[in-house]
């Protein structure tokens, strides 16, 4: 486990908090509790900052902000896939800087600017690297595709044009199971400007390569061996 | 039946065939056609949906008073059930529903195996409640380790009838009852030819011992279903390869008619063959929400996700080859003991018996159980693995005849398509020289490159349906059942409907993920699309001929008078009369006010046509450090054939996802479970490592067209070839850079330095 220090609110520190509250609790039960009013257990009114809209909702103080974003709110574009910060489906902005929102207790983003994947389009544009994600196929099935553009569009907001290692670096704690990773180096690229569009290529990547024609067509009696035992329409191979 | 004769063949080499034709079903596209939208590279229809956090997948859905399910797993990796009590999470705050999924006297065979579930209106409350489940346990001999597991004596995973889990996704033949001895079931055998014969006639033999570990499909969209029901009818939102086998499984195990339920599948977060049917947890969802009279969202955790929803099974894989020293296979011989938990058909003799020519053949698959959790189909059931061995059997073999490992390759290899990818992809990643780049300035690094080849099967099934409707204005619908797992199925649909039609994309809508449209394939094998673009185009094809007709009609003359505008544009233009001419839009008009709707069923493969197995090389550079053991993959050649690719952008795309896989298989992933505990030690995805961003080499894809006429379009699926040879590869570059064979996957820096010392002569 690694705290991340892109997060502001890490997992230590929520170990620590707990174990602070819970020694205090024991030591001095009856004394007047001390800097911010303890809450819960159960549900507590907080309001919410989120893509420059106030939201106000009660939840447990348990629950963490991407629970709270998803099921609390409808905001379902940030997903969750892990649950303790090793994955980076569920980047959001908090203050303008990327954070696991699965790390981060909801109540804990109190009086903080959030940014989600709904808050990257105005008016319905998709903004110049979603745009971009698009264009290059940097998505597959899509699943982390939130998470990484939230990554990238920090990325770019940073002065001057990325590497190829710094796009890298910047999705590092992005995990894609489809491996669309070398189609999001190469939206990034597009999106800083790097390569105008015109470069890209515009034919598909075919080989043009003659052979010569001989047993091109030789029937391969191991073929109908090994398709007789496969199956018709019903059922494939994973 | 139409005999038709149709050219078939590869890179500008092609022959003519006759071939039938179903009624009604267009002829495969010749070779000279000149295409529009197909196979170029064309940004998928719904990627502005996933890339603004708007696509709807399965796990967002929200319905009014929606409840959390969850489910108790067995923390033991064996034991029987003596007491599931469930009174007192009946009694937590908001619970809607409990139900038991293990009963007393059941056996849990793994630790994760499902006990019972419950429903609360919270995800809070049902975790709450769900540590209010009391069961009582009795503890079992278990084993978790394969070699432990076949040895006499060994804690038996099944005592009596052996019970595993077939699935949709399975290689043929797993249903087959095989008899079973302790933990062992098999062998599964296969023979050609004499192999001790063959080997009589070896100059030179290897043999050697190959082990793989498990692997883990990790699909980021966790298993699991929204169930909602309206009186008698249920409604489902799944994440699943196959809308119609959940809807077929809660039908048949909640005893109500197929027709009364509904699957949805819009946007889905990955599969790689293990998301097929309803499973245990899309069961008792639905069950929950009947108990409830609620709708109920049961989706698993990470955790449940390492545990319980299958993998690719380990394997120990003893080969034996032979060979003349011209460089002539003479024998091959396989014994396999794959591992898949409580599951069986863990076999890997696919590649060796399907990729190079050899008269003396021999294959034993042997199924080991364990106490852990159950393998299913993943990504090319039984190939990485199998290819793994193989190749580096081909390469131990070359060796020892003193010839180029390509060049004996190319000597045993019957496929043209593939001689000719190796060709290609030998030259593009500098194969010749590859001896003289092992060493480099820095004396501790050492570069490799090494090849592998891929074979796959043109399995497109038949009898799936789709229709294509014609509005007046000209616009056209797709209805076709199928999910898009990610691969651009939705995209692929949309393209060979507008190409047939000769229509922009932006005029053809697409209906797609429920099971109330026209039954489409369930998404496994690399079959959807080989499966479902002949029947979009046959489809497609007959409602361009109804507008046609309404043309003919208009004009006066016979149907077949009737043909495609001679300027290449959308309309039509009579053959007797150059003059007359309509555009597409103008033709629709003619239309009756309802329009038309033209509906087809995929046709039978054409057995006359170029059956031939799908080829593939890949070549992969490696670069290791000798210090640390560190290995990364600097760059993959990968060159493919998948028929006439539909759309090259999102083809390239899953390339680079094989590939990617493959690298993350051979270096990294491995399921580890502890022997004392029996417990999996790594169920997350911080320790069980997968590839990252950092790891990714730069991958060069090159894809040969094949018009192989086995349906109308030449369809063939890419996802599973893609990832066949990738670890082979690496695994043949990383012996060809530490000049020592490392025989077990994962390749971790640990057994490459073992092998550095081996191959300086040991340090013992």
């Amino acid at each position: 486990m690694s705290d991340d220090p892109r997060s502001g609110f890490t997992r230590r520190d929520l170990v620590r908090g707990a174990l602070v509250g819970a020694v205090a609790a024991k030591v001095a039960p009856a004394a007047e509790p001390k800097g911010p009013a303890a809450l819960g257990p159960g549900v507590e009114r907080l309001t919410l900052d989120i893509n420059g809209q106030t939201h106000e909702l009660f939840v447990e103080p348990r629950v963490v902000l991407v629970d709270a974003l998803r099921e609390g709110l409808g905001l379902t574009g940030t997903k969750v896939v892990c649950g303790r910060g090793a994955c980076g489906a569920c980047t959001v902005l908090v203050d303008g800087a990327i954070a696991c929102s699965c790390l981060m207790l909801a109540h804990e983003a109190r009086g903080k600017k959030i940014t989600t994947i709904e808050g990257l389009a105005a008016d319905g544009r998709l903004s110049p690297v979603q745009e971009a994600f698009v264009a290059a196929d940097a998505l597959q099935c899509g699943f982390c595709t939130s998470g990484m553009l939230m990554s990238c569009h920090a990325l770019l907001e940073r002065p001057g044009r990325p590497t190829r290692d710094e796009i890298r670096e910047a999705v590092a704690g992005n995990l894609c199971r489809c491996g669309t990773y070398p189609h999001v180096f190469d939206a990034v690229e597009r999106a800083a400007g790097l390569r105008a569009a015109h470069e890209q290529p515009a034919e598909p990547r075919m080989a043009l390569v003659r052979t010569s024609p001989g047993d091109l067509l030789a029937p391969d009696d191991r073929v109908d061996e090994a398709l007789a035992l496969l199956p018709g329409s019903e059922g494939g191979l994973g | 039946m139409s005999s038709e004769d149709v050219r078939l063949g590869f890179n500008g080499n092609f022959e003519s065939k006759k071939i039938d034709i179903a009624p009604g079903d267009p002829a495969p596209w010749d070779p000279s056609r000149k295409f529009r939208l197909l196979g170029t590279r064309i940004p998928r229809l719904d990627g502005r949906a996933k890339a603004s956090g708007e696509a709807r997948y399965s796990i967002d859905v929200r319905l009014p008073g929606l409840l959390y399910g969850r489910i108790l797993r067995c923390p033991h990796p064996a034991a029987t059930v003596e007491e599931v009590d469930l009174s007192a999470a009946r009694k937590m705050p908001g619970v809607k529903a409990t139900l038991v999924l293990l009963d007393r006297g059941g056996i849990a065979r793994f630790a994760g195996q499902e006990v019972a579930a419950l429903a609360a209106d919270s995800p809070e409350h049902a975790e709450d409640a769900l540590a209010a489940i009391r069961v009582r346990y009795k503890a079992r001999p278990f084993v978790v380790d394969s070699e432990a597991a076949r040895k006499a004596g060994a804690p038996l995973v099944f005592e009596g009838e052996t019970q595993t889990k077939s699935s949709a996704g399975d290689m043929p033949g797993a249903r087959k009852a095989l008899p079973r001895t302790g933990n062992v079931q098999g062998p599964r055998a296969f023979e050609k030819g004499n192999v001790e014969e063959g080997f009589r006639r070896a100059d030179a033999v290897v043999q050697g011992t190959y082990v793989t570990q498990v692997q883990t499909h990790t699909a980021l969209e966790t298993h699991g279903l929204v169930a909602q029901w309206e009186g008698d009818e249920l409604t489902i939102w799944a994440s699943t390869q196959g809308i119609s086998g959940v809807r077929d499984d809660l039908a048949r195990e909640l005893g109500i008619p197929a027709s009364k339920v509904r699957v949805h599948c819009q946007y889905m977060g990955g599969g790689f063959g293990a998301k097929f049917g309803a499973r245990v947890e899309g069961i008792a969802a639905a069950k929950l929400a009947r108990e409830a009279s609620a709708p109920v969202k049961l989706f698993l955790d990470r955790k449940e996700e390492q545990l319980a929803t299958g993998n690719r099974p380990a394997s120990r894989q003893w080969i034996r080859a032979g060979a003349t020293k011209d460089g002539k296979l003479t024998a091959l011989h396989l014994v396999v003991h794959g591992n898949g938990g409580t599951n069986g058909n863990t076999g890997t003799s696919a590649p060796l018996k399907n990729i190079y020519a050899c008269d003396n053949v021999k294959t034993e698959e042997f199924d080991v159980f364990t106490n852990a959790g159950p393998s299913t189909a993943m990504r090319a059931p039984g190939h990485p693995q199998g290819a793994f061995a193989l190749e580096a059997t081909m390469d131990e073999l070359a060796a020892k005849i003193g010839m180029d490992p390509l060049e004996f390759r190319m000597k045993n290899d019957p496929s043209a398509v593939r001689r000719e990818e190796f060709r290609i992809g030998a030259e593009k990643i500098g194969w010749k020289d590859r001896d003289s780049r092992r060493a480099g300035k820095d004396p501790s690094i050492r570069r490799g490159v090494g090849m592998g080849a891929a074979v796959w099967y043109n399995t497109g099934g038949t009898g799936y349906r789709a229709s294509v409707a014609i509005h007046r204005d000209g616009s056209a619908e797709v209805d076709h059942g199928l999910q898009d797992l990610g691969t651009g199925s939705r995209t692929m649909v949309a393209i060979v409907a507008a190409e047939e039609l000769g229509l922009p994309l932006d005029r053809v809508s697409v209906r797609i993920g429920d099971t109330a449209l026209p039954t489409g394939p369930e998404s496994g094998g690399s079959t959807t699309t080989p499966s479902s673009a002949p029947t979009i185009r046959a489809a497609a094809f007959r409602a361009r001929a109804r507008v046609a007709e309404a043309v003919s009609k208009s004009w006066k003359v016979p149907p077949e008078d009737v043909a495609a505008a001679a300027d290449g544009s959308d309309g039509f233009t009579a053959k007797s009369d150059a003059s007359k001419k309509i555009s597409w839009k103008d033709a629709c008009a003619l239309l009756p006010e309802e329009g038309i709707t033209a509906m087809a069923e995929r046709a039978p493969n054409h057995e006359d046509a170029w059956k031939r197995f799908t080829a593939g090389a890949q070549f992969a550079e490696v670069e290791v450090d000798t210090e640390t053991g560190q290995v990364r993959v600097q760059r993959v050649v990968a060159v493919h054939d998948c028929g006439l690719v539909v759309n090259a952008l999102t083809t390239e795309s899953q390339i680079q996802g094989g590939v990617l896989q493959g690298i993350s298989y051979a270096l990294y992933e491995n399921r580890v479970l502890d022997r004392a505990t029996g417990k999996m030690v790594n169920p997350n995805v911080e320790q069980y490592k997968i590839l990252g961003s950092k790891d990714t080499p730069e991958i060069e894809t090159i894809v040969l067209p094949v018009y192989d006429g086995v349906n109308n379009t030449h369809s063939v699926g890419i996802g599973e070839p893609s990832t066949v040879p990738t670890a082979a590869a690496v695994a043949n570059a990383v012996s060809h850079a530490i000049g020592a064979r490392i025989s077990s996957l994962p390749i971790t820096p640990e057994a490459v330095l073992e092998a550095v010392d081996r191959a300086r002569g040991g340090r013992a």
